[in-house]
């Protein structure tokens, strides 16, 4: 924020002092050094200070970045969650509005937002990612929000899914399910049976009230670890089935090219990933003291350790996690770092509870035959600090 | 042995009330059903009735879609739906789109863009045609349908692989 736009705190304690009739006994000559002044009353809705000012980073409007570099702990606002959807944000009714659950089933019912309400909630914290990140990027001139914003985490409340095929009685020989949203292009993805009954939920709540528009409102379906894709928004209509459907998000879109020329189907989980949150471009910084700070999180479980190496990747040391460390859930991690004054490059890995270790970008451009980016590239990011305290993100080798 | 009875008596209670299933939400009508219902699978089930030509195909297309996907197919400002030789290496549906039932039922659920669910049937059996025609994948003269739509064989069937990736190491 540049000073002219820095708001006069004193000033504007005195004309809230006027509003309310006090002020205009006073002359301006009789404040007092340390006098103080009642501020604004109790409000319905708080809002952030208003010298704070921080922000998702919108594209195309098919796209928002959530700005993990200016946030702390593990949450993410609820109104500063990434976004990614295919033909724009539906306005539902939640009284009009109804989940289908049929095809293979024994009983097809729907279910209204009440509905759902009524059944014993779940409450858990898990990150969504979209398996797009890291493929936008500006460059050197990169923040931990372009390249990595494409994930958030939330305390999302609903049902388990398995409880609500267990009303409809899911039949032996169903194996997949078709999910699709009540967008204008009716998004849809196969799921297998598997992981509908394992942790899938159908959640109407994100950090502690009702989820946002453009979340999913009235209801979405969450896959706890999965690509981001398969957590349906706005669902509408649950198909059980025998075979997968081979809709266009799962053949010509969200599939990942092999050295062998061949594309991986249905590669639903999200590998380890982890990224500094400081310090980082845009950020400058001087000689001394410094807490490296960063997130971690894997869809196949728990982190179990985050290394960082302060030259480039030649030594690497563990960082602190901080507790508690939950499944399929960002982690955050410090380090305390005194900066030397030399020109170095920062990096993080992560490690997660399958021996799984975070790979540079080269290792990962090997295994997927290219020497771009695509879908499911979670790559070492190393941030480069000059010597004059500037940084740079840079790509690792 | 302990262990297992206190197991067993804990247990007892929640299995004879079976709090597993609740008299909440409603029966799903037929009805209900048929109105959204409109997902096709690669053997051809749901697709519905109707047909549609490659000529019918070429008409609604330059009508409804040429702006977004250019007048070829390709070279419009959304994705290129044809395959050229200039084009190689790009996904298409003619390089890359392992069932061509996906084609009829994104058209339908998605397409066009700014107006989804404005197509009848009809046109979309009729812009499938002329989409894989573009592609070379059917004859000038073949009328699809619910019968042979699902027949069509698609070259980028083989190159599909399911996730071989479990966790661990080495990086795939
Ligand atoms: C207003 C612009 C617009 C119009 C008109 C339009 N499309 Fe699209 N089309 C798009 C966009 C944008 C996408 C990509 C959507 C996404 O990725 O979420 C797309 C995607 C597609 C795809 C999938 C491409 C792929 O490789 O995955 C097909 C097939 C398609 N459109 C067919 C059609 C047909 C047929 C019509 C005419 C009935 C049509 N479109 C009209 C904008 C348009």
């Amino acid at each position: 924020m540049t000073d002219s736009k820095k708001p006069d705190l004193k000033r504007r304690n005195l004309m809230v002092g006027a509003a309310i009739g006090t002020g205009a006994l006073l002359s301006m000559n009789s404040v007092q050094a340390n006098e103080r002044r009642p501020g604004p009353g109790s409000s319905a809705v708080g809002t952030r200070a208003d010298t704070e000012s921080v922000e998702r980073l919108p594209f195309g409007g098919v796209v928002s970045f959530t700005p993990l570099h200016e946030l702390h702990g593990t949450i993410t606002p609820s109104d500063l969650h990434f976004e990614r959807h295919h033909g724009g944000i539906p306005r539902l009714d939640p009284t009009q509005h109804e989940l289908v659950i049929h095809g293979m089933v024994a009983q097809p019912l729907k279910f209204t937002l009440g509905d759902l309400k009524r059944f014993p909630s779940v409450t858990r914290t898990c990150f969504i990612e979209c398996s797009g990140n890291y493929v936008t990027r500006f460059g050197n001139q990169s923040t931990p929000q372009i390249t990595c914003g494409l994930t958030s985490q939330s305390e999302w409340t609903g049902v388990p899914l398995a409880t609500l095929l267990h009303q409809a009685g899911v039949k032996d020989k169903a194996t997949w399910l078709l999910a699709e949203g009540g967008d204008a292009p009716l998004l849809s993805r196969s799921i297998p049976m598997a992981k509908a009954l394992d942790d899938a939920l159908v959640v109407y709540a994100q950090n502690g009230e009702a989820i946002r528009p453009e979340q999913g409102y009235p209801f979405r379906l969450l896959l706890p670890g999965w690509e981001g894709n398969t957590s349906v928004k706005w669902l509408r209509r649950i198909a059980v089935s025998d075979a997968p459907f081979m809709t266009r998000e799962e053949t010509s879109k969200y599939t990942d090219k092999l050295a062998d020329g061949n594309y991986r189907q249905f590669s639903f989980t999200m590998d380890a990933r982890s990224i500094i949150t400081y310090p980082t471009y845009p950020a400058t910084i001087e000689p001394g003291m410094h807490e490296i700070r960063g997130l971690a999180w894997s869809g196949r479980g728990r982190i179990i350790a985050v290394e960082v190496s302060t030259n480039g990747g030649q030594s690497w040391q563990k960082a602190t996690l901080q507790g508690p460390v939950l499944d399929k859930a960002h982690t955050r991690f410090n380090l305390p770092w005194r900066w030397n004054g030399k020109a170095t490059e920062i990096q993080s890995r992560a490690i997660d509870e399958t021996g799984y270790v975070q790979p540079t970008l080269k290792q990962l451009q090997a295994v997927r035959a290219t020497t771009s980016t695509n879908y499911h590239f979670n790559p070492i990011v190393g941030w480069h600090i000059k010597a004059d305290g500037s940084i740079e993100m840079t790509e690792t080798g | 042995m302990r262990l297992f009875t206190c197991l067993l008596v804990l247990a007892m209670p929640i299995l004879a009330e079976d709090t597993s299933r609740y008299d909440l939400g409603h029966e799903a009508t037929s009805e209900d059903i048929a109105n959204i219902d409109i997902d096709v699978m690669p053997d051809g089930r749901g697709l519905p009735p109707g047909e549609g030509t490659v000529t019918n195909g070429e008409a609604v297309y330059q009508q409804q879609c040429a702006a977004c996907h250019g007048v070829s197919g390709e070279g419009g400002p959304n994705d290129a739906l044809v395959s050229t030789p200039a084009n190689a290496g790009k996904k298409t549906i003619g390089s890359h789109w392992p069932y061509a039932t996906t084609v009829f039922d994104y058209i339908r659920r998605s397409m066009p863009y700014d107006r989804p669910g404005s197509l009848s049937d009809n046109d979309v059996y009729a812009l499938t045609s002329y989409l894989l025609y573009r592609n070379q994948l059917i004859a000038r003269d073949v009328t699809l349908d619910a019968d042979s739509l699902h027949r069509i064989e698609m070259p980028a069937r083989a190159l599909f692989v399911p996730d071989d990736r479990k966790g661990g190491m080495p990086i795939k």
